[in-house]
């Protein structure tokens, strides 16, 4: 099977190349040049289409197994798929939770006979979430997983945590750290602020997401293991990640498109579709995590594609689900609000969403070269469009950005030389 | 001239022009509450539903009695608190009272924006009495109506509001209400208790009662609720009490003619002095007889909104 695309632009992290030819050969690509005549399968007029390599999300959620009415690894991976996305990994808070080796083969088992692009798992840090004893690390590594998190369930003891990081560091496995002390949140729902006193719900301060920050730099550089920052959504964060960088602390981070693109405010009336954790912070949160984005302090942006049914979130806005869906939206709002503005460059976006989250997952993925993998994202970069959540691929729609006007869309997503997504 | 929504959710929705036509309307409606013949017709044939998820007593049988006084029928529904989870979802409970032809549904919900839920959801009219920490509509506008029958109007009216502002629902619909209307509001509390984005909605914050009180046209009490310690939001109701709480000797600074004013319940002698509670400046009582007239007036506003 021979797959030939003719005359895009291909744009890595470091490289922009107009007019190349890439020809793909059993899900590899065999050859990039300009003017390749040899006989292909099937060609793809690439002309005006930027050729990304093939996206990777180092945080989503894909709810199977126990919660298949909200996504299961079929319906999130055509999501992704449609937003770009070639790869994935997924948190393990599914029922039964990610925690041991058994639960990881069963997920990677269906992913290979279901999903439509390369699905990895993460695997709990601690058995159940629970946040108190280490879950199998090493046997779940040994079974595939890509990074361990206790993701939605924060780990509360600085001790647990301490000897988390020791001890996943020593099986070369990342840990991500979803940064909340539970006690500082209470039974917030929204960011503390003046929108949160307006509307009379509880609110989750800032300081509960920076503390756990600061608790896990402190923990990182007394360690010397990596941490990976989950979901980066306030000031005093992003200004600890980049002083505890100049320190020379193993510490990565990323943040989501809705932490760059939306402020508290879009909570008024009630919006449910605006509640996930962390919350929508304030004007100033936005910009401290934009220019965290712009001078490197934010290495990736992931999706925290996080889908619930309607059910959970048509009611009162305290009793519905945290998260909102994210796949299909985040390379067009990252286009059309970071590159479009000028704060990335777009090799610099591709480096944040295909190259970086791929050595941080420790996966072969983020380039575009001979011999690569054939996963590969091709965008008409100037395509404006109006966001629909009933035209996505997700079981859900729970999106606080229908009717947002972006530029930017995914024409095709090929994985492993395959075409698992084309836009009609 | 009419109400511009079909819902009454909070002082947040309604323009200067429409809390005139209320304040206007109750004013009428009292005349009825004092005489001996309580029932006019104004509503006859029409149906209130009261639908409380948390307990009250005043508010419920105001809205209850406004409802009778005007003619209409009025049906009470209480639902236990424990079954707001797990129970028939609000959105559901609301299209069966709509589909049973209820015209107007009064809501009480722990939950913030539960009416606005319920508003979008369904075609009568929804009245908020009362979501959570965030507003408490038909209280503010007793509160707003009993300063404008003794003052005359807002236009520079100071008003100091004491006590729990965090979770008080009743203080966000005046601060809204009275800032709208041209008063101006001061805030004294515990620290702990001033939730942030207070200055933001074009409140004065006090550093001691004394400055609160200073020249103050109206001194308005908040609840505080013993919850509060196990929160660790403040130490003990003694401590409140000698810090927060109002006495006599508070208002020497005050307007003289300053009104004393609380939605109730109150604990005496933590928030308020029983000799302050009690005195004639105290408006507390007259709050109660004023909110059935202001709830009257609402009724009597909405139902008529599709009538011409």
């Amino acid at each position: 099977m021979k797959l030939l695309i003719k005359s895009g632009t291909i744009v890595t992290k470091d490289r922009t190349e107009v007019n190349k030819d890439i020809l793909i050969e059993d899900g590899r690509i065999s050859r990039i040049g300009e003017g390749i005549t040899d006989a292909a399968d099937q060609v793809i007029d690439a002309g005006g289409l930027a050729v990304l390599p093939g996206l990777v999300d180092a945080h989503c959620h894909l709810r199977d197994p126990g919660y298949e009415y909200k996504e299961d690894i079929l319906s999130g991976s055509m999501s992704a798929a449609k937003g770009g996305f070639a790869s994935i990994a997924c948190m393990p808070n599914t029922n039964p939770v990610i925690d041991n080796e058994s639960v990881v083969r069963t997920v990677i088992a269906k992913a290979r006979r279901e999903a439509v692009i390369n699905v990895y798992p993460i695997g709990a840090i601690t058995k159940g979430q629970q946040g108190y004893e280490l879950a199998e690390m090493g046997s779940m590594k040994a079974a595939g997983i890509v990074a361990v998190s206790d993701d939605g369930r924060p780990v509360m003891q600085a001790s647990v945590m301490k000897k988390a990081l020791i001890y996943a560091g020593g099986f070369g496995l990342t840990v991500i750290s979803h940064c909340e002390d539970l006690d500082l949140a209470e039974d917030g729902s929204m960011n503390e602020g003046e929108t949160s006193t307006r509307l009379g719900i509880h609110g989750i301060p800032s300081a509960a997401e920076d503390v756990m920050v600061a608790r896990e730099i402190i923990l990182s550089e007394y360690t010397g293991m990596p941490v990976h920052i989950a979901h980066v959504s306030t000031k005093g964060a992003v200004e600890m990640i980049r002083q505890a960088k100049k320190r020379g602390v193993p510490v990565t981070a990323e943040t989501c498109p809705h932490y760059f693109t939306l402020t508290e405010k879009a909570c008024t009336g009630y919006d449910t579709n605006a509640k996930m954790n962390p919350p929508l912070r304030a004007r100033e949160d936005v910009n401290a995590v934009i220019q965290g984005l712009s001078d490197g302090t934010i290495d990736i942006i992931a999706t925290d594609h996080a889908p619930h049914h309607f059910d959970e979130k048509n009611v009162e806005f305290e009793l519905a689900a945290f998260g909102i869906v994210g796949f299909e939206t985040a390379l067009s709002l990252a286009l059309t609000y970071l590159v479009r503005p000028g704060i990335l460059t777009l090799n610099q976006l591709v480096d944040k969403m295909s190259a970086m989250p791929a050595r941080i997952l420790k996966i072969e993925k983020g380039e575009i070269r001979a011999g690569a993998d054939a996963d590969l994202t091709l965008v008409n970069l100037d395509e404006e469009y109006t966001i629909n959540p009933d035209e996505f691929l997700s079981k859900s729609k729970n999106s606080p950005f229908g009717g947002f006007k972006v530029t930017g869309r995914v024409k095709y997503t090929l994985c492993g030389g395959k075409i698992v997504y084309q836009d009609k | 001239m009419k109400l511009r929504s079909k819902d009454i959710l909070g002082l947040d929705h309604l323009e200067p022009d429409e809390i005139t036509l209320i304040l206007d309307m109750a004013r009428d409606m009292k005349r009825i509450i004092q005489s001996n013949m309580k029932r006019v017709n104004y509503l006859q044939g029409r149906s209130v539903v009261t639908l409380f998820y948390e307990n009250s007593t005043r508010t419920r049988v105001s809205f209850e009695l406004a409802a009778k006084y005007m003619g209409a029928h009025a049906v009470n529904v209480s639902v236990p608190a424990s079954s707001v989870a797990k129970g028939e979802s609000l959105i559901d409970t609301g299209k069966t009272l709509d589909v049973m032809g209820t015209d107007i549904v009064v809501i009480r919900h722990s939950q913030p924006g539960a009416p606005h839920l319920l508003a979008k959801n369904i075609s009568a009219s929804v009245i908020n009495g009362g979501d959570g920490m965030h507003e408490h509509p038909t209280q503010a506008l007793l509160d707003m109506f009993t300063m404008r029958e003794a003052k005359g109007g807002f236009e520079g009216l100071k008003v100091a509001i004491i006590g729990d502002i965090m979770h008080s629902r009743v203080a966000r619909s005046n601060m809204i209400g009275l800032g709208k209307m041209g008063a101006q509001v001061y805030i004294y509390a515990p620290a702990t208790l001033i939730p942030p984005g207070i200055k933001e909605m074009g409140c004065h914050i006090c550093q001691s009662l004394e400055e609160a009180v200073d020249g103050a046209d109206v001194v308005m009490g908040l609840r505080i609720q013993r919850e509060r310690l196990k929160k660790a939001l403040i130490p003990s109701t003694e401590e409140y009490a000698r810090f927060f709480g109002v006495d006599v000797r508070h208002l020497a600074g005050a307007n003289k003619d300053v009104l004393i004013m609380h939605p109730g319940p109150v604990n005496r002698g933590v928030e308020m002095t029983s000799i302050l509670i009690d005195s004639d400046q105290s408006k507390i009582n007259e709050q109660v007889t004023n909110g059935v007239a202001v709830r009257m007036a609402l009724l009597y506003l909405l139902a008529g909104r599709d009538e011409n």
